[in-house]
């Protein structure tokens, strides 16, 4: 019987599409209904020590293909989100729990607490590219990544998650640091560090100037970092970059992704992206005689069967 | 980008912004204003198609900002977006407090131009902010003026008068915007009758297109589920008249 079911590290997936960080995850009750959409997962909104405003307006950038976004990492702090984590629980799906930090400490200290909380897994946010002095810098050499997941798997009862930058010349060397860390898996891509100028205002039109491009402009390469990945560990990875139906999931589970998160489409497809992209790609797999998900993953590395 | 074409006083401290080109929108939609190098933020437009308009209270910086702006000079907008209000029935009631008109003034003469019967109640704290008095009338609305000074039409709050004009006539829909504890009045009149009520809600909006989280209203979002709202919706809100969340995501008394 072919089905969609995904087991991650122990944890069990109804299906492999997981809502990304930062998409209409910082309140229980949103990510409550992106599981009634049919998430099969979701990722929280990346929190931090402190409660954070984020950055001004204008933090949000349409493009033709793709967002580009200086939201700032807006959140409520770690001793406020319990009760959110609480809440998310109630949509009954698997709940990870995503969180930045300043410092390899920092983040260390986040991540024992976010999962203390009751999450099912910890995403280490390595990678955000418009927040000075959080994210890209504590994951942009092999050896800080390295550092920060071991320090981080110290205080983590569930799988620890580390989600990478393409911002960077050699994502599988950071995938190995995060590997020899002792990361459980490996989250891949974040947004790509990006500009938009208005020229009739002169200016750069985010207000932090530079932003993080997603959706589907930069799946190629997120597609191409994830099969780079998969050669260079043996941990799972999630591929995670401008997915918007069933045939681009595919291409990143071909490329060796375990499961999928999805962000953008939310914007550009609203919630029904998750069952939409579920079913075409069970259709996919039942035309071209797949039965399971991991029967697929990694099929395009010519050195698989 | 957009050139301002006029800029107008209404009210000493609420002013028009008409502009040159085109927005296509309902009622109750908005867009997204970016005054360069100030803010950006959400604005319902208060005139649609050629020479749209936006009808703002200038309040904090950014509208400040605005303010200072002069015809020919040109302002960011991208929308229109949300869910605006849609007519339902023939016999209809708006209520508008403050600035909350200036969706509603947009609103009505669409109804009546679909031959629907409007009655409007504007509230407003004294007679000299009541905005869109005129264009009501002229529009063809029977109109019944609240101020909270009573300086004209009836003292005190629009929901009362609103109470009043349902105890006497039927109306088929209630249409709202203003402030909250206003909106939650009106649900409560429409549930004690028989009419239904689409409101329009205020969150704190920053992406404007439905992934932020920041307008988020018991798992829905003013930005893309709303800013209009229905009855059925608006009475499974707990928040509503009770709290909102706050620029960093907490929940904060409203």
């Amino acid at each position: 019987m072919t089905h969609l079911a995904v087991d991650i590290c122990g944890i069990h997936l109804k299906n492999p599409t997981i809502l990304a960080a930062g998409i209409l995850d910082e309140t229980g009750k949103s990510m409550i209904e992106v599981a009634k959409a049919g998430a099969g997962a979701i990722v929280t909104k990346s929190v931090g020590r402190e409660a954070r405003s984020g950055h001004p307006n204008p933090s949000i950038v349409e493009l033709h293909d793709g967002l580009l976004n200086a939201m700032g990492l807006p959140n409520p702090g770690i001793d406020y989100f319990a009760d959110e984590i609480k809440e998310a629980k109630k949509g009954g799906v698997p709940i990870i729990g995503s969180v930045f930090g300043g410092t390899e400490d920092e983040i260390a200290a986040l991540a024992g607490q976010m999962s203390g909380y009751g999450v099912d897994a910890v995403e280490l946010n390595l990678s955000c590219p418009h927040a000075k002095g959080f994210g890209a810098e504590l994951g942009s050499t092999p050896e800080i990544v390295e550092v920060v997941c071991r320090k981080s798997k110290k205080g983590v009862s569930v799988p620890l998650f580390a989600k990478l930058t393409p911002n960077t010349s050699d994502i599988a060397a950071l995938a190995k640091g995060a590997e020899r860390g002792g990361a459980d898996g490996i989250v891949a891509i974040n947004t790509l560090k990006g500009m938009a100028i208005q020229p009739q205002a002169r200016m750069p039109i985010l207000a932090n100037r530079v932003g993080g491009l997603s959706g589907p402009a930069i799946r190629p390469i997120g597609v191409r970092c994830v099969y780079e990945i998969f050669e260079a560990v043996k941990i799972p990875v999630i591929g995670v970059g401008g997915i918007t139906s069933g045939m681009d999931a595919l291409e990143y589970i071909m490329a060796g992704a375990s499961a999928v998160q999805i962000g953008t489409a939310v914007w550009s497809e609203g919630l029904e992206v998750f069952s939409r992209t579920s079913k075409e790609m069970l259709r996919f797999m039942v035309e071209n005689g797949f039965e399971s998900v991991p029967d697929m993953v990694g099929v395009a590395h010519p050195d698989r069967p | 980008m957009f050139t301002i074409k006029e800029q107008l006083d209404e009210t000493p401290s609420i002013k028009t912004i008409r502009f040159t080109g085109e927005i296509s929108a309902t009622p109750g939609q908005f867009v997204m204003v970016w005054v360069p190098g100030v803010d950006e933020f959400p604005m319902s437009l208060s005139y649609e198609g050629e020479e749209f308009g936006i009808t703002y209270q200038v309040l904090g910086d950014g509208t400040k900002a605005l303010a200072n702006k002069k015809p020919g000079e040109k302002i960011g907008i991208r929308g229109p977006y949300g869910k605006g209000f849609a007519i339902r029935g023939k016999r209809l009631l708006v209520v508008g407090g403050g600035t909350g008109m200036a969706p509603l003034g947009l609103f009505i003469e669409d109804a009546i131009e679909h031959k629907e019967s409007v009655t409007a109640i504007i509230g407003a704290r004294t007679a000299k902010e009541l905005l869109f008095e005129s264009r009501t009338r002229k529009a063809g609305a029977d109109v019944h003026i609240t101020t909270d000074d009573g300086s004209t039409g009836s003292k005190g709050l629009a929901t009362q008068r609103a109470s009043d004009i349902l105890a006497k006539d039927k109306f088929d829909m209630m249409y709202a915007c203003g402030p909250e504890m206003m909106v939650v009045g009106l649900l409560n009149l429409a549930q004690g009758k028989s009419v239904g009520l689409q409101a329009s809600l205020e969150r704190l909006m920053k992406c404007g297109i439905g992934i932020c989280d920041s307008c988020a209203l018991d798992g829905k979002h003013v930005c893309r589920d709303g800013p209009v709202f229905t009855d059925k919706e608006l009475k499974l809100f707990e928040q509503l008249g009770k709290t909102k969340l706050d620029v960093t995501g907490r929940k904060t008394p409203l």
